[in-house]
């Protein structure tokens, strides 16, 4: 789950991590009203989970109270990368000296937290690894040590000559270390890390992700949740213990298990078809799912033709079917619908279809064929 | 031949009386593998299915019936320690299946299991199969049929797809094992690969991917440079948009790297037969089997 810039800062501020003041606001008079309480000059910044804010015009910089008026009523409701900014944070624009990068992810191939650490700050880390690998130094933390003081002041030496500069980074990390490992996090970032002209260190910016699979043990990040944010499908699949992603083709695919329906997806575009979305409903097999499941899928007009993918492991089939069939009489379909199932209770469910009018095949090659077919035919 | 289960391994099974751990209990003695202890916490003293003793403790259970493998079925907030105390306990291999242990949790757990020189698979994972002989975790017995194949792969259903296919073309395997579609897990293909190229039965392996990371990069190379045996390979979320995660943890492509393109080039540089539909196994393995 991604928080936004502001909650990222809600959490540094709780762990000693000094950030600048910031309102977030909704409309352009609460923008206008929270940057004539700052005083000065103020940045305006989207607050929506995608990289690339400054580039798309999401932030900006306003010498006046009616200039960040002006200024949020362009933000408010534009769309960045598909999504609809929904919230602005209005910040005290700061005094910067020198910008630097300092960030945590999980790194899968050390199994370990790792910290990224570069000089060269305020852009985007990928770019500077991609053009400058040499500007990052990386380090992997053991998490039954954590981040020890010498290690942190080595990563703050390398950011910084003078002494004092490089202890108040060292302390940052540790701060930044201690939330990352106490909030779950699957990446925690501070970009820019910024020096002031008095020499003091700031969160200019933050980005934090919180492990999905850490939120039913921390009930109050699950409650930052930004639901407005969200793709509204998403949502309701979520919320229905499924996992969806909505695509932009035509074939509506279910299908039990991730790797499966991925390669379900990847068979539609193989015959020529665009898959609709990604959607998995996991492996316990209770009707209900497959209900929610079509209602989701059938809510998308670009849908032309439904495909089940089911291999039946812990999935039973016949479950399956008796989804479908509820659903069928709930909500009859507009659009055609192919049934591939195949594995545990297989000879029920085909009983249960056939006893609905419904065919089932077996094989997975076919059906996909099927519905690329149904769907108008490759593109 | 297989590798990692055979006859000989003896299974404890963490969670034994929950609801997961009681069915694929059931199926797994079904199957014929040796399933000697259950461990749930203060059922210590029950028997399961009036003859599998259960235990308190996990280091009870190994003292009293010498199991060397333990599965472990129990829900994600205790999985973590399920798994320490397992590899703890003196068993050889630890086979979690539980889905959803933190990412966090598991940068603790490698370590521990790693210095006491114990395999773990998964977690997220199906298990493992060797037909004929063992079966530990999940997969279903009956799509499986004993032969030359090693089979490796990140998914579940997808694996289960595959073998399917090869079955039904006549094509048995050796040892089915599903890693697991986390970030972290305890055994990568390489690991995996390594076993196989040792293993005399297995003659040729299918492997199946999927995007995010580079293990699948990594395992190339490794083919190219250690394997004599023939190896077919699939990665899924050819069409995965990046940055989203498709339902496994580890199936997001950050940035540019981790993408189905990435790694389908690097087996083609690496000998590695690409299958480009889950059905093309079938041929491509029979090609590769000696006649």
């Amino acid at each position: 789950m991604n928080l936004h810039e502001y909650q990222a800062k809600d959490i540094f501020r709780q762990f000693g991590i000094t950030t600048p003041a910031g309102e977030v606001v909704t409309t352009p008079a609460a923008a206008e009203a929270a940057a004539r309480k700052f005083g000065g000059p103020v940045m305006v910044k989207a607050q929506v989970h995608v990289g690339g804010r400054g580039k798309a015009g999401g932030v900006k910089f306003c010498k006046t109270p009616a200039e960040a008026q002006e200024k949020a009523s362009k933000i408010l409701g534009m769309q960045i990368k598909g999504l609809t900014v929904q919230k602005v944070l209005i910040a005290p624009a700061a005094d910067i000296a020198t910008e630097a990068y300092v960030g945590i992810i999980v790194d899968r191939a050390r199994k370990k937290p790792v910290f990224m650490v570069s000089a060269a700050g305020g852009i985007d880390i990928e770019e500077v690894a991609a053009t400058t690998p040499e500007k990052i130094k990386y380090h992997p933390v053991d998490v039954r040590y954590g981040l020890m003081p010498f290690e942190a002041l080595e990563l703050g030496f390398f950011l910084y000559k003078d002494a004092k500069l490089a202890r108040g980074a060292a302390q940052v990390m540790q701060q930044l270390y201690t939330a990352f490992m106490a909030n779950g996090c699957s990446l925690a970032e501070i970009n820019p890390f910024v020096v002031t002209p008095t020499g003091e260190i700031i969160a200019l910016d933050g980005k934090m992700v919180i492990d999905d699979n850490e939120l039913d043990r921390k009930p109050e990040l699950e409650a930052l949740r930004d639901v407005e944010s969200e793709n509204p499908a998403e949502v309701d699949a979520r919320e229905n213990n499924l996992t969806f992603i909505k695509l932009d083709g035509n074939v509506g695919c279910i299908v039990n298990g991730a790797g499966l329906a991925m390669a379900t997806m990847d068979l539609v575009k193989y015959y020529g078809g665009e898959p609709a979305n990604f959607l998995d409903i996991g492996g316990s097999s209770n009707p209900e799912k497959v209900v929610n499941a079509l209602r989701i899928i059938t809510a998308d007009a670009n849908v032309k033709a439904i495909l089940f993918n089911i291999f039946g492991g812990i999935t039973r089939t016949d479950d399956v079917a008796n989804g479908i069939v509820t659903a069928l009489k709930q909500n009859p379909l507009k659009v055609p619908l192919v049934i591939r199932l195949t594995g545990t209770n297989e000879e029920i469910a085909l009983k249960i279809l056939a006893d609905h009018g419904l065919k089932a095949s077996s094989d997975m090659d076919e059906a996909v064929q099927e519905a690329v077919k149904l769907a108008g035919g490759a593109q | 031949m297989s590798v990692f289960i055979n006859k000989q391994t003896k299974l404890l099974v963490q969670g034994i009386t929950g609801r997961d751990g009681s069915f694929h209990a059931k199926q797994m003695m079904e199957y014929g593998t040796q399933v000697v202890a259950g461990v749930t916490p203060g059922k210590g003293g029950q028997k399961f299915e009036g003859t599998v003793p259960v235990f308190d403790t996990v280091a009870e259970a190994v003292q009293a019936t010498g199991a060397n493998t333990s599965v472990i079925y129990v829900p994600p907030p205790y999985a973590a320690d399920a798994i320490m105390e397992a590899a703890a306990s003196g068993v050889s291999l630890v086979v979690c299946i539980t889905e959803g242990v933190p990412v966090l949790d598991m940068t603790k757990v490698y370590p521990f299991v790693k210095e006491r020189g114990v395999r773990l698979l998964g977690p997220n994972c199906p298990g493992l199969i060797s037909p004929g002989e063992s079966k530990v975790g999940i997969i279903p017995g009956r799509i499986c049929a004993p032969g030359a194949v090693g089979v490796v792969s990140r998914s579940g259903t997808l694996t289960y797809e595959v073998v399917y296919q090869l079955t039904r073309a006549g094509i048995g395997q050796t040892t089915c094992v599903g890693i697991g579609g986390d970030p972290i897990n305890g055994t990568n293909f390489i690991d995996c690969l390594e076993a196989f190229e040792k293993d005399p039965a297995t003659k040729a392996i299918a492997m199946m991917g999927e995007i995010g990371g580079t293990d699948e990069q990594e395992a190339a190379e490794y083919v190219k440079k250690h394997m004599k045996k023939p190896v077919v390979g699939f990665i899924a979320g050819q069409t995965a948009p990046p940055g989203r995660r498709m339902g496994h943890a580890g199936a997001i492509i950050s940035g540019s790297a981790g993408t189905a393109a990435e790694k389908i080039e690097a087996f083609e540089k690496c000998g590695i037969g690409v299958a480009k539909r889950p059905m093309d196994f079938v041929e491509l393995i029979r090609a590769r089997l000696p006649k």
